[in-house]
């Protein structure tokens, strides 16, 4: 019987020649990553264990993205511990203010993560690199701790549902809507304990913003992991980047899937995630002026990649944000902030009266930086809108792409950018 | 290894944000992540639990973030067990590697009520609930798993 993508790259990973769903193997690691809010609890648990050493101090990342800069004094607490713990083990992918972005946007960005790498982190949006023809999954701050200490760890072999994608984007259609669309046909545990293997045609059609939009939110639909294969658009995308070997899987031909999912890009319209679940999708055209809204962010490790900011720009150019609305905009890196900069994408948004804002996590997870009042509602180009997730347990949160997050900015209401 | 306790029982998809809030995730301390469990779908729940209670919920319990300040502020706030339909992929994960004892049993969850009394054999996998007096069988731990939530989370089990 064949492999899918997800099980030949583990299999390498183990050692072993081939493996089957269910099989529990130990991998080796080529990347852990830590944030803010879980290196803390990982590192008292290195600590209690009694590890003196980490397995290889340029294969951890260590990322202060979720709670700064700092937004209290327990947050500047938790950094200052993960700094100090940088420091001694002298890790050489520690990223603070000023350097920092979003993990997920970060971490690709900067080529530490590549095609053919097997990676945890303790971040349940790390499935962002199977965009890039990676195994790379969420996990909780003991396996990162274990992790940083030996760099392996066991894994249950996952099976794997294929995602079939045919045709082409239109316009105002992005990445958001294809897995905010998969969700809503699958389930929020859809693909609980699988991979979700993306396959097609329809690939080709889709940038890298794009398909890491697609792999990060894997999670919301209960996925291990999140791939795509490796084609010209990844291995441009890597060159420059990327500095270790690359390695390309491939599914055989008689891999086994639990079942196929088969979307077609052409019919594909602007999606939105209606409170409290991301499965709880409706088209734009079931929700037009219908849902006032007090909030807008664009940003996070699902949109705030230079696409998605060029986007909002694109709707705001020459517009004004409503007066009942507070728009928030934060490009998610460093790089992306300076492109965005020199393109004079800020000089739109300041002009339509949004806000820019440094990297941050913050308002996705009710962090800082937009948390909401009773009664309230945003949209969001976030990944979560569970019940208090970006604030008041009786505020809400509707996801969406960046062009209607905009497009919604201008008018109050959740709009579509081709009504504009 | 066994448990008995009330029940304290929730629906589908209780994600990680209710069980503990992010904006609590500004510490590590055990204690203080449990005084807010379960705050934005129970604010009462912190005031009822005790020591030894269970947790029942059914299909997709700890979605979401792979915060295991989750499975800790659960297990901390004194809960010895949670039963569900199904579990997310990395809260089941967690919650071995803390410490806290789980099982999934579809008839456990759909049966069992809030305020029942339940008692667990882990060793056995059977799940009694002592206020009906109906059993159910749910797949017990292998020793090794069962000595990870003993020793109260993988790397004390593995501490020289």
């Amino acid at each position: 019987m064949g492999m899918t993508m997800t099980q030949k790259l583990l299999a390498a990973h183990a050692g072993l020649d081939s493996v089957v769903a269910g099989q529990l193997i130990e991998a080796k690691l080529d990347l852990c990553l830590g944030n803010d809010i879980t290196a803390p609890v990982a590192i008292n648990e290195f600590e209690k264990h009694g590890a003196t050493s980490v397995y290889d101090r340029t294969r951890i990342a260590l990322v202060m993205d979720h709670f700064t800069p700092n937004k209290d004094i327990k947050a500047a607490e938790q950094v200052k511990q993960t700094r100090a713990f940088a420091a001694k083990y002298d890790i050489e992918n520690f990223f603070d203010v000023g350097r920092v972005g979003i993990e997920h946007a970060l971490l690709p960005e900067q080529g530490l993560v590549g095609p053919g790498d097997c990676i945890i982190g303790a971040d349940s949006h790390t499935c962002t690199y199977g965009a890039l023809g990676a195994f790379s999954t969420g996990v909780g701050s003991t396996d990162l701790a274990a992790g940083m200490a030996t760099g392996k760890t066991w894994f249950k072999v996952p099976s794997a549902i294929k995602v079939e994608l045919t045709g082409k984007l239109q316009k105002y259609v992005s990445g958001k809507d294809v897995i905010l669309h998969l969700i809503g046909e699958i389930g929020v545990d859809g693909a609980l304990y699988q991979s979700l293997e993306f396959t097609g045609d329809g690939v080709a059609a889709l940038s890298m913003d794009d398909r890491l939009c697609i792999a990060n939110m894997a999670i919301e639909a209960g996925a291990k992991n999140g791939i795509f294969p490796v084609d010209e658009i990844t291995m441009a995308y890597v060159k420059d980047r990327f500095k270790r070997e690359i390695r390309v899987f491939e599914a055989d031909a008689d891999a086994e899937y639990t079942r196929t999912v088969k979307i077609d890009l052409n019919t594909l319209r602007p999606t939105v995630s209606f409170p409290h679940l991301p499965d709880n999708t409706r088209t734009i055209d079931e929700c037009k002026g219908a849902v006032k809204i007090d909030q807008v962010v664009i940003g996070s490790c699902t949109n705030g990649r230079l696409e998605d900011i060029r986007m909002a720009a694109e709707i705001l150019r020459g517009r004004k944000v409503a007066d009942s609305v507070r728009c928030i905009v934060i490009p998610a890196t460093q790089e992306i902030w300076k492109t965005a900069m020199h393109e004079g994408l800020f000089d739109v948004f300041i002009d339509a009266g949004a806000a820019v804002s440094t990297p941050t996590c913050g308002p996705c997870l009710g962090g800082h930086m937009g948390v909401l009042a009773a009664g309230e509602r945003a949209v969001s180009t976030t990944n979560r809108n569970f019940v208090g997730r970006m604030g008041h347990v009786d505020s809400e949160v509707y996801l969406a792409s960046p062009a209607v997050a905009a497009a919604s900015a201008v008018t109050g209401y959740i709009t579509d950018p081709a009504d504009l | 290894m066994k448990a008995q306790g009330r029940v304290h029982k929730y629906g589908d998809n209780v994600d990680t944000d209710v069980i503990i809030p992010a904006r609590y995730l500004n510490t590590s301390s055990a204690k203080e992540l449990a005084s807010h469990c379960m705050e934005d779908i129970d604010k009462d729940f912190v005031n009822k639990v005790k020591e030894g209670d269970i947790m029942v919920a059914n299909r997709n319990f700890g979605c979401g973030s792979s915060r295991e300040h989750a499975p800790l502020a659960i297990k901390t706030s004194g809960i010895s067990c949670v039963i569900a339909s199904t579990f997310a992929r990395i809260f089941y994960r967690n919650a071995i590697n803390i410490g806290l004892a789980i099982l999934e049993c579809d008839e456990a969850a759909a049966d069992i009520q809030d305020g029942d009394e339940v008692a667990v054999d882990f060793d056995t996998g059977v799940i009694t609930n002592v206020t009906t007096g109906k059993t159910y069988q749910a797949q017990p731990f292998p020793p090794f798993i069962q000595n990870i939530i003993q020793a109260g989370g993988l790397l004390n089990s593995i501490r020289g």
